[in-house]
């Protein structure tokens, strides 16, 4: 770890860390034109908390949350997710822990042939033993809370940017996930639409008590949900609990993100 | 100076031409490599509970069903085709009682399998590869993997089962139009008997012929089955296809291109090994 507020950080996500990187790197293409991604990427993700993950385009913050998902493969180091080294499970294993994995994608990744209500069911009717009473009124509940009600029979296709995102919120918190990772989740939303976002959030978190972990574009407003930041940055990468951490940073390229991205008076 | 540029660690036109060509090699090895696990696991997720009985009926009738006015069309016109130039050829040597067992046997052992393989590619694998390589870009398959559900069990098995039942049906509906077609040119327009057609047809037909179109519509099923799921499924993964709705043209394309091929060439070999 890179910052001089990370020993803190990481003491505090130590005690009970959800998701553990150590000494992660990952790159990507030929020998002769390497793209390195990830640079021994060592940090906690602490249980029941919400950790933002910032930094510019092809820093490699949606790779980060596809290492953790098991969907890539770090190229050395070790990432542990609830204890389990993802990269080393065997396929049963790996569909085992994913069943604690709630995972909303940037496009909202809804299966374009089935209706809201078929999508958002799909996960209780493949993974669970409940009834088809049970999962109607299970996802019928769910569509109340989300103000998606009335919607059900809708497809994708047929949804706004904003209401695509919330069924793929109530798709992936159908299972009662422990860990919830979300990719984008405001891009190309309104500012009222993502302060909904972020309000659902909030409540389904203090609600399910999930370990939250939010790769945003949206800086510095999704900091306000942040119990910790994690800054990616050519490779390298800090830790924060907080904005004004940020600010206040020893390293210019930080401080010099902090003035760009948040704005000249941002103080946190 | 001189001497120093000469032995520069500049690579080589002919260094850089084997650096491609060993890259290139790679990437087909590794594509093989990834083709052969997905039919493993494709094979493997036909036995995986719960069974996806309802997908298996949506994709026999897409498959099964919807390809049924293209293989009539098509089985018509050749066994049209195969009754006016038997009829020509075999009259030539007054042998025109032979055209039943001509039109059969060539439209049973050869034509049905391999031409019902081609249109079915044509028809429901292209779809089938563009359908799995929007999912894949659209990370819809990524979401599977997130939710613990075999993506292999859900989405490929279930086409997997269907083309496998569809294409032995569908030949066999290609055999008996083209059949049908045959008879209605060389017998009805071209004044063959019609006696002999029959005859000679229900005579020279052997259970081991129809069993040899059989194997073959199995196997050209799976193969297409195989081509065209992987190619839409493995599309964010194979080099030098371009990225997003790109990418999805060109693999529908290649998968389409790479079935008929694989039929055609494949057809050779199972000929030679079950005659």
């Amino acid at each position: 770890m890179n910052s001089d507020h990370t020993a803190q950080a990481a003491a505090k996500g130590a005690t009970e860390a959800a998701v553990r990187f150590v000494d992660v790197s990952k790159s990507f293409g030929r020998a002769t034109r390497r793209n390195r991604v990830l640079q021994s990427a060592t940090f906690s993700v602490p249980a029941g908390k919400t950790t933002v993950i910032a930094g510019g385009s092809g820093q490699g913050k949606s790779v980060t949350l596809k290492l953790i998902l098991g969907l890539l493969k770090p190229d050395s180091g070790q990432i542990l997710v609830f204890g389990h080294d993802i990269a080393r499970l065997g396929f049963k294993a790996l569909r085992e822990l994913r069943m604690q994995f709630g995972v909303l994608f940037q496009g909202g990744a809804l299966f374009d042939s089935l209706s809201v209500f078929e999508n958002i069911a799909l996960p209780l009717r493949e993974r669970t033993e409940l009834s088809e009473e049970e999962i109607r009124h299970k996802v019928e509940s769910t569509l109340e809370q989300l103000g998606l009600a009335g919607h059900e029979d809708k497809f994708p296709a047929q949804l706004s940017g904003g209401m695509k995102k919330r069924v793929g919120l109530a798709r992936a918190l159908q299972l009662e996930p422990k860990l919830l990772l979300f990719d984008e989740p405001t891009t190309g939303l309104d500012p009222v639409m993502t302060q909904e976002i972020y309000e659902l959030f909030s409540s389904t978190q203090k609600r399910l008590g999930y370990t939250a972990m939010i790769v945003s574009h949206d800086v510095p407003q999704i900091f306000k949900l942040a119990d910790q930041i994690i800054l990616l940055n050519k490779g390298e990468l800090d830790t924060f609990t907080d904005a004004a951490q940020i600010v206040h940073s020893s390293k210019e390229p930080i401080r010099e993100f902090a003035r760009t991205v948040m704005g000249p008076g941002f103080t946190g | 100076m001189d001497s120093i540029q000469e032995f520069s660690p500049q690579p080589s036109r002919l260094s850089k031409g084997l650096g491609t060509l060993g890259y290139l090699t790679l990437d087909t090895l590794a594509d093989l490599g990834r083709m052969g696990l997905f039919l493993f696991f494709a094979l493997i997720g036909l036995f995986k509970l719960p069974f996806r009985f309802g997908e298996v009926l949506k994709q026999l009738r897409f498959i099964g069903a919807g390809s049924i006015a293209v293989i009539v069309f098509t089985s018509l016109s050749t066994g049209m085709v195969l009754g006016l130039q038997g009829y020509n050829a075999l009259n030539r040597f007054g042998a025109d009682g032979m055209l039943g067992t001509i039109v059969a046997l060539s439209l049973i052992m050869e034509l049905g399998p391999t031409l019902t393989a081609i249109m079915v590619a044509g028809r429901a694998g292209s779809a089938m590869c563009a359908e799995l390589g929007i999912m894949r870009i659209s990370e819809q398959i990524d979401a599977l993997d997130c939710m613990a559900i075999d993506p292999f069990r859900y989405l490929i098995s279930p086409k997997f089962l269907a083309m496998v039942i569809s294409v032995p049906l569908l030949t066999a509906v290609f055999d008996v139009v083209g059949i049908f077609g045959g008879y209605l040119v060389g017998v009805e327009m071209m004044g063959a008997n019609s006696g002999a057609f029959m005859a000679g047809m229900a005579h020279n037909v052997t259970n081991a012929d129809i069993r040899m179109g059989l194997v073959k519509s199995l196997f050209f099923g799976l193969l297409v089955a195989w081509i065209c799921t992987g190619r839409g499924f493995f599309v964010h993964v194979n080099r030098g296809m371009g990225f997003g709705a790109e990418s999805v043209s060109r693999a529908t394309t290649q998968a389409v291109v790479f079935s008929s091929i694989s039929v055609l060439i494949s057809d050779y070999f199972l000929t030679s090994v079950l005659l």
